[in-house]
């Protein structure tokens, strides 16, 4: 799961002699590699950027466990049940080290929360496409998965440190639920001819949605190149998709299904494929709350904190009649 | 009513480890849910057999502007270091 539309908010790269001190030594400390702390001075576009990028991110692995929790009930056998539910939980303990971390930028979790369920602050694109069978939850672990790896390798040398030594934990189990949902894909594909159909669908529907995970092309990311000098951002958008498609293609041949591309070719040349990018008309659509399913995940989000808000309450007002009543005690 | 549920930093002893280690933080109403909590978040693949919770609020942290008069001094004293005795090769170990 990842941030995939960041607006950084400086006023584009500034040249050494542009900077003020701090900012000078800032810079210096980020390109001799050290890593920043919440106590350290930072420039303000820095601290508001990854706000955005880690609440965005964050915000995506709470989303990113309705399209799978969708299938809980109705996983095919108790085994897969108890993976899928293993994996859903793990996703919340993402969000949970995400918005720890994004915290220690001074921002609340309350916050961040709102500013997700009244549409200010975003989450990953790829949530807003349904998941329609079983294959898709095999495809989103292989795919979906796999596209947020791709994306958050390189992000565990991030320069600020919080957020990189989360990114440590969650690489660690997300490479487990890629392998959960290619094993999946491998069961059908293997299966009956209905099974095999029915993998091949999900792979239909997923791959260009995955593509777009990596965020829009390189010439239209704007905000890249301050991200990438503050070392935010590792590698350019289109950098990663190349990666993954390159890494993806030989599985998908390996489980005989067909990547829906007919412009996918080996290019020698390049040592990579050559492929079609995605619809980005859509991608800015999804983006903007137009997707399949934005207004029902937007929904579930904001009926979930509404609905709970009597359990918050009460758990809190519990608190503080056993503390008061320790502190008459003592 | 509405308040946002404190903070809490979460510290672990691994299995066999020796000391506990900062791992994490989340929020929880108090000091209890905030242990369960912790044990299901941060403990879900035997990662640890102890934990500490604290409120974040209770923690006072060295500012990095002081890391020069904090720890700056320490540099001058090779004194305190154990080689900077010459203990005699006769003598032997020591």
């Amino acid at each position: 799961m990842y941030a995939q539309m960041v607006k950084s908010t400086g006023t584009g790269l500034k040249s050494a002699d542009e900077m003020s001190a701090e900012e000078r030594a800032f810079q210096a400390r980020i390109d001799a590699g050290e890593k920043i702390e919440p106590k350290d001075w930072m420039p303000e576009g820095y601290r508001k950027t990854l706000i955005r990028q880690i609440g965005q991110h964050a915000h995506s692995e709470i989303v990113g466990q309705l399209p799978e929790g969708n299938w809980i009930t109705r996983a095919p056998t108790l085994e897969r049940k108890a993976i899928l539910l293993a994996k859903v939980q793990d996703e919340a303990g993402h969000g949970l080290y995400l918005y720890c971390a994004a915290e220690t930028l001074g921002v609340s979790r309350d916050e961040m929360t709102e500013m997700l369920l009244d549409g200010r602050m975003k989450y990953s694109s790829i949530f807003n496409y349904p998941t329609l069978t079983w294959a898709d939850m095999g495809a989103v672990g292989w795919l979906v998965d796999g596209a947020a790896i791709m994306n958050q390798v390189p992000l565990q040398r991030t320069s600020f440190g919080p957020y990189s030594r989360a990114m440590i934990r969650v690489c660690k189990e997300e490479s487990f639920h890629q392998r959960q949902g290619f094993d999946i894909m491998m069961k059908m594909a293997q299966g009956n001819a209905q099974q095999k159909a029915m993998a091949q669908d999900a792979l239909n529907r997923f791959w260009y949605p995955a593509l777009m995970m990596f965020g829009p092309s390189d010439k239209d990311s704007v905000h890249s190149a301050q991200s990438m000098a503050w070392k935010i951002k590792m590698n350019t958008n289109d950098e990663l998709r190349q990666k993954f498609v390159d890494q993806t293609v030989p599985q998908a041949e390996y489980l005989g299904l067909t990547v829906p591309d007919e412009n996918l070719k080996w290019n020698e040349e390049k040592g990579g494929y050559d492929f079609s990018e995605p619809d980005w008309e859509e991608f800015f659509e999804v983006i903007k709350g137009n997707g399949p399913c934005n207004t029902d995940r937007l929904a579930a989000r904001n009926k979930a904190w509404d609905d709970g808000a009597w359990v918050r309450e009460g758990m809190m007002a519990h608190a503080e009649k056993k503390r008061a009543r320790k502190m008459a005690a003592e | 009513m509405k308040t946002e549920w404190p903070l809490w930093e979460i510290f672990i002893r691994g299995q066999h480890g020796l000391s506990h280690r900062h791992v994490g933080s989340l929020h929880a109403p108090d000091a209890e849910m905030a242990i369960k909590n912790a044990r299901d978040v941060y403990t879900r693949r035997n990662e640890g057999v102890s934990i500490w919770v604290v409120e974040a609020a209770a923690i006072t942290a060295s500012s990095p502007s002081d890391k020069g008069p904090m720890y700056e001094p320490s540099e001058s004293k090779v004194y305190r270091h154990p080689s900077f005795y010459d203990i005699p090769d006769d003598v032997g170990a020591m």
